[in-house]
């Protein structure tokens, strides 16, 4: 209990006094996981509505695949991109392990399955003549489509928040794929990580607080938004 | 004679290898409204999703007096609207849902203000333009659904059972208000509906679909009473529908015999053979035997009564002449002639209203 007080105290300390890691960590955790969230956003909801509103064989299939892909574990993740951005990898001309973009790829694929799976379930609980109202009332498709988006907003924030919430906190594909290089790499978790190592749990706990704060706050933001106007 | 607004042709929509609609040919003219009628699963709302350009047909052509050409999704889309048996409300106010239209086509924002007060006042939701859409009934919520198509006002208005989630007095009210509105507005529905009732009070002309065939269309009143088969006859309610055959003419009348009972029809060449006779009951007389005189109507059969049902404003009366023929009596005639269980009475029918089909007839019919 002590730690915990003790670690609030510290957190409080190290955020009023700017102390260099912890700003270097947030930015890093807040630019790293925000792009990735972006990026899983932006492929994941069309490719959730394609999934949702069009049938082509293999779909099921596909489906499954998503599905299965929300549980996948990031260290196996890390390791896969990892093996694809060594210098011998597939990829490894681009010359991107260790860097900011080699993490974002991975949070990406950590990500892209939740709002992919989340955006299909949402879509698939509205009534399914809910599109042909929209369409019969003038709207273009793509205004239909973001009709949709906006009518199922319950649940498709909700593939946001769980993305953001499963890559702003992972760590096993970032330290793999990132190396938590100081000032290039660096993020909260594999800090935390490499502060528990150093048995600086003082700093540790900080930053675990900073993190959970930092996860509240973006998901409360969204759960605003998510909450206006519902109808219960 | 104008062009109709619509007209289809060769119609078919196939799901995989089962066809959904067969539709040889249909046309909609310019300011009538025609009723779509028929069993569930007869194809009814299909055909609409593709007069709405919802769906994409098999094969065949859907055109439009304003298109050249058979193909124009977007612009046809915005010259029509369509209401659904489901409100299908989206989240937000009412004030957002009928504009909705209104705003995917970027109106002016002044206007649209304009618009959805005017038709907020025709379908008397006015006081509701600022609740949320969740918050209403299910009468509120399909007006709100009318007012959204109307305000668009579009050339052709679709409405897909709009009435068959709502309980009989909304019903009523709704279909009352409809009704007065669409006679204002004057312009070209397609009301599809189970509903015989709404498809007599509202429709010009009215088609029977089933198995994804127009089976019939015609007047409304020519299908209802002149149905050309069993199964169109039992769904508009004719009721009395007998299997007799024709066994002659007589003093210019035909004579179709029902069992050992003899019936008296209009004679119409070329009829003989098995055949259907449907009598609707609201044709059917009913006094009681000791008050019978000679009434001049060709068709008098002294029976029983067996059973009688109050339908509010209505009784169906279900007397046994050695077949059975059910009647339908005002309350205020049932109470006045003391109508009763087990009471001999006269029913009484004309000529005329023997309507005949021909047994095994099942083939399409336009008119």
């Amino acid at each position: 209990m002590d730690l915990i007080v003790e670690g609030f105290k510290q957190a409080i300390i190290l955020i009023i006094t700017g102390d260099e890691l912890v700003v270097e960590a947030t930015l890093r955790s807040l630019e790293t996981s925000g792009l990735a969230v972006a990026v899983a956003i932006l492929i994941g909801i069309p490719f959730g509505l394609l999934l949702a509103l069009t049938r082509f064989p293999g779909r099921n299939i596909v489906i499954g695949m998503v599905n299965a892909g929300m549980g996948l574990p990031p260290v196996v993740v890390g390791l896969f991109v990892a093996a694809l951005l060594w210098r011998s990898g597939l990829l490894g001309f681009l010359g991107l392990m260790y860097t900011i973009p080699a993490m974002i790829i991975a949070q990406v694929i950590i990500a892209l399955p939740l709002v992919t799976g989340f955006t299909v379930s949402a879509i698939q609980q509205l009534n399914p003549k809910l599109k042909y109202q929209i369409l019969a009332l003038g709207a273009t498709r793509s205004q239909m489509l973001f009709t949709l988006i906006k009518e199922a907003r319950l649940t498709t924030l909700a593939a946001v928040m769980a993305g953001f919430g499963a890559i702003i906190s992972e760590v096993g594909a970032v330290m793999m794929v990132g190396g938590n290089i100081s000032r290039q790499t660096r993020v909260l978790t594999t800090a935390i990580v490499e502060l528990v190592g150093k048995g600086d749990f003082g700093r540790a706990m900080a930053l675990s607080i900073i993190l959970l704060t930092l996860t509240f706050a973006a998901t409360y933001t969204l759960t605003h938004y998510q909450q206006r106007g519902t109808r219960l | 004679m104008s062009r109709p607004y619509l007209e289809i042709s060769g119609l078919i929509k196939r799901y995989g290898a089962r066809t959904i609609l067969d539709i040889e040919e249909l046309a909609v003219n310019r300011g009538e409204l025609l009723a779509i009628i028929g069993p569930n699963g007869a194809g009814k709302s299909t055909l609409l999703r593709l007069i709405a350009q919802l769906e994409k047909p098999t094969a065949g052509t859907i055109r439009f007096a304003f298109v050249q050409g058979a193909n124009a999704g977007l612009e046809i889309r915005r010259r029509l609207s369509m209401v659904f048996q489901d409100s299908l409300l989206l989240s937000g106010t009412v004030f957002d849902n009928i504009a909705y239209g209104l705003k995917v086509r970027k109106t002016p924002r002044i206007q649209i203000e304009k618009k959805v007060r005017s038709i907020a006042e025709m379908l008397g939701i006015s006081n509701l333009l600022s609740a949320s859409a969740g918050s209403l009934s299910g009468g509120e919520a399909q007006r709100v659904s009318i007012a959204r198509a109307l305000i668009l006002e579009p050339e052709l208005l679709l409405l897909d059972e709009p009435m068959a989630s709502l309980d009989p007095p909304t019903k009523d009210l709704l279909l009352a208000d409809l009704n007065r509105i669409l006679n204002m507005l004057k312009m070209t529905v397609i009301y599809v509906t189970h509903e015989r009732s709404e498809a007599v009070l509202l429709a010009d002309r009215l088609a029977f679909m089933d198995k994804g065939k127009i089976i019939q269309v015609g007047p409304a009143h020519e299908v209802l009473d002149h149905p050309i088969s069993r199964k169109i006859a039992d769904f508009v309610g004719a009721e009395n529908v007998f299997a007799g055959s024709i066994a002659g003419v007589s003093d210019g009348f035909l004579r179709i015999k029902l069992g050992d009972i003899e019936i008296l029809a209009v004679n119409k060449p070329g009829q003989s053979g098995a055949v259907w006779v449907s009598i609707r009951p609201e044709h059917v007389t009913v006094v009681p035997a000791d008050r019978c005189q000679a009434n001049g109507i060709q068709n008098n059969f002294k029976g029983t009564i067996e059973n009688l049902m109050n339908l509010g404003v209505f009784y169906r009366v279900v007397i046994n002449c050695g077949f059975p023929i059910s009647a339908f009596i005002t309350k205020q005639l049932v109470d006045s002639m003391g109508l009763r269980v087990k009471q001999v009475v006269y029913a009484s029918f004309k000529a005329e209203r023997v309507h005949i089909i021909p047994r095994e007839s099942e083939e399409c019919a336009y008119g």
